[in-house]
């Protein structure tokens, strides 16, 4: 049986720069993967290309087995892959629940919904009615997660959720992350923390400069093979 | 009195250009795109009636019933076959490409139509009127122009803001490419936008055509007014839409009444006055 998602030898480019250098990773059912590398590593590419944002020109991503390559985004979305964006990137003019039900569009069966997202953030319940600009920087990002979550997707990439969040706020997140991803879902997380993505995740890849620096199960490298493979000495 | 009169009178054709303005303030509120073919696309819409009325021997009102869908469908496919192939970061392409579009519309009605202004007779709904008081006589045609436009505005204003198409509306507009992520086909959305754009422009259309004589080369001018009641309300609001297009046509008849060739002089003065005055028009949308 293949793997949730597979990924071969990815080239991808932006215009003539190219970004990724033939990446490979796989993705089991429920498995969360945590994918880890400096500024400009190809994380967010490699998030990118999953979704269709990015066309790469050269290599594979298999989702289930079929091919994912060349699919638009609202029809790769449809078959279970959901992003929470770097920056969040909510929509200015719809308010929190028009944001969450915008992401329930896809209409995929499934344990999350409305009320789900509201018992796993409350705060958001009492906001629900406000634009979603108005929200502190960790309650968009919670409305980001609970968009992405409303789809049901069985893979769900979560680019940078630390990124300018206070750490008191950092820390409320990714304790409700188990409640997530305990669910059967996978996830990958690409997180500028190494050492708090690591604790998160059952395995993880190291991207440098566009190539899979090292890649296995948190506990099998040493701290300093993967701090070397972090920054490419 | 008499300057009362006159401003009713601004205040019901208002509703008009507002017909014109309101597809213009749609178009450029979800996809960034300044239609320049806006007004030929209101002209080929009464030649559209003109031709359904002469097939079918229907009112140029109850025309509406096969015009709407059809201009509507012409709507989708252009968007989806042409438009949307010119939409990028850059607002120049679509920009010269509806300008071309503007003129192909122009030169083919010529061709189709020739020169000669044509007119839809909508019987004695064009001159009956009643009276308000001694001083001011509604006609019933531009009374019922402005409840259309009052109703076409705010049922235009419900379809953003409490359904789920609207909601699709203003997520693409905000940010595109989240926007399929959420399962959204830009494509479908943008195209979807332009056929209600053109379902509006078809209303227009007819009551142009109703109202007054119309040829092939009368859309850049309709356009303008349409460009100007935009400004004048500010972009992205669609009462203010309605607003600028009153502004207009009390400005134009103010100045008709004064000297018969300052009509179109006064409503292009009453614009230029508003932008320096509030260069963002009077009601601009508050942006996050």
């Amino acid at each position: 049986m293949p793997d949730l998602l597979e990924i071969d030898d990815l080239h991808a480019f932006y215009g003539d720069f190219q970004a990724l250098h033939g990446v490979s990773l796989r993705v089991r059912q429920g498995e969360v993967l945590a994918l880890i590398g400096a500024n400009g590593a190809g994380k967010s590419t490699l998030l990118k290309s999953i979704c269709g944002l990015v066309t790469a020109r050269q290599g594979s991503i298999r989702w289930r087995g079929d091919a994912l390559l060349g699919q638009s985004p609202n029809r790769i979305v449809a078959q279970g892959v959901a992003l929470v964006p770097e920056g969040r990137r909510l929509f200015p003019s719809l308010s929190v629940e028009e944001n969450l039900i915008l992401g329930g569009q896809v209409r995929r069966s499934g344990p999350w919904s409305l009320g789900a997202i509201y018992d796993l953030f409350p705060i958001l319940q009492e906001k629900r009615h406000s634009p979603s600009t108005s929200l502190s920087g960790g309650q968009q990002q919670m409305v980001s997660i609970g968009r992405a979550l409303m789809s049901n997707p069985d893979l769900i990439l979560l680019d940078e959720l630390s990124l300018g969040l206070a750490p008191i706020v950092i820390k409320d997140i990714y304790a409700q992350l188990p409640r997530i991803t305990g669910q059967g879902m996978s996830a990958i997380l690409v997180e500028q923390d190494v050492t708090r993505a690591l604790g998160a995740c059952a395995s993880f890849t190291c991207l440098a400069e566009g190539r899979v620096a090292l890649a296995g199960a948190p506990g099998e490298h040493g701290r300093d093979a993967i701090s070397a493979a972090y920054f490419g000495t | 009195m008499e300057y009362l009169n006159i401003i009713v009178q601004g205040i019901l054709v208002g509703g008009l250009y507002a017909l014109f303005a309101a597809g213009l303030s749609l178009i450029f509120g979800v996809m960034r795109l300044v239609n320049i073919a806006h007004g030929d696309l209101i002209v080929l819409a009464a030649y559209v009636a003109m031709l359904v009325v002469q097939a079918t021997g229907l009112h140029p009102l109850l025309s509406l019933v096969v015009v709407v869908p059809l201009l509507a469908a012409f709507g989708y496919a252009l968007q989806r076959l042409i438009l949307n192939r010119t939409l990028g970061k850059d607002l120049l392409p679509p920009l010269l490409v509806t300008f071309g579009l503007s003129v192909i519309l122009q030169n083919g009605l010529l061709e189709a139509f020739t020169a000669d202004s044509r007119k839809l007779n909508a019987g004695s709904l064009e001159t009956a009127s009643f009276q308000l008081g001694d001083a001011i006589s509604i006609g019933y045609l531009p009374l019922l122009m402005f409840v259309t436009a009052v109703g076409v505005i705010a049922g235009l204003q419900y379809l953003f803001y409490r359904t789920a198409l609207g909601r699709a509306f203003r997520a693409t507009s905000d940010d595109a490419e989240i926007a399929q992520l959420m399962g959204l086909d830009k494509r479908h959305i943008f195209a979807c936008a332009m056929a209600l754009c053109l379902s509006v422009v078809a209303i227009a259309g007819v009551f142009l055509a109703i109202r007054s004589n119309f040829d092939p080369f009368m859309g850049p001018g309709r356009l303008i007014f349409g460009f100007e009641a935009v400004i004048i309300g500010g972009l992205g609001n669609l009462w203010g839409t309605l607003v600028g297009g009153v502004i207009l046509g009390v400005a134009q008849a103010i100045g008709a009444e004064i000297n018969p060739g300052w009509q179109v002089l006064a409503g292009h003065l009453a614009f230029i006055l508003v932008l320096a005055v509030r260069p963002k028009g009077l009601f601009p949308r508050i942006d996050g």
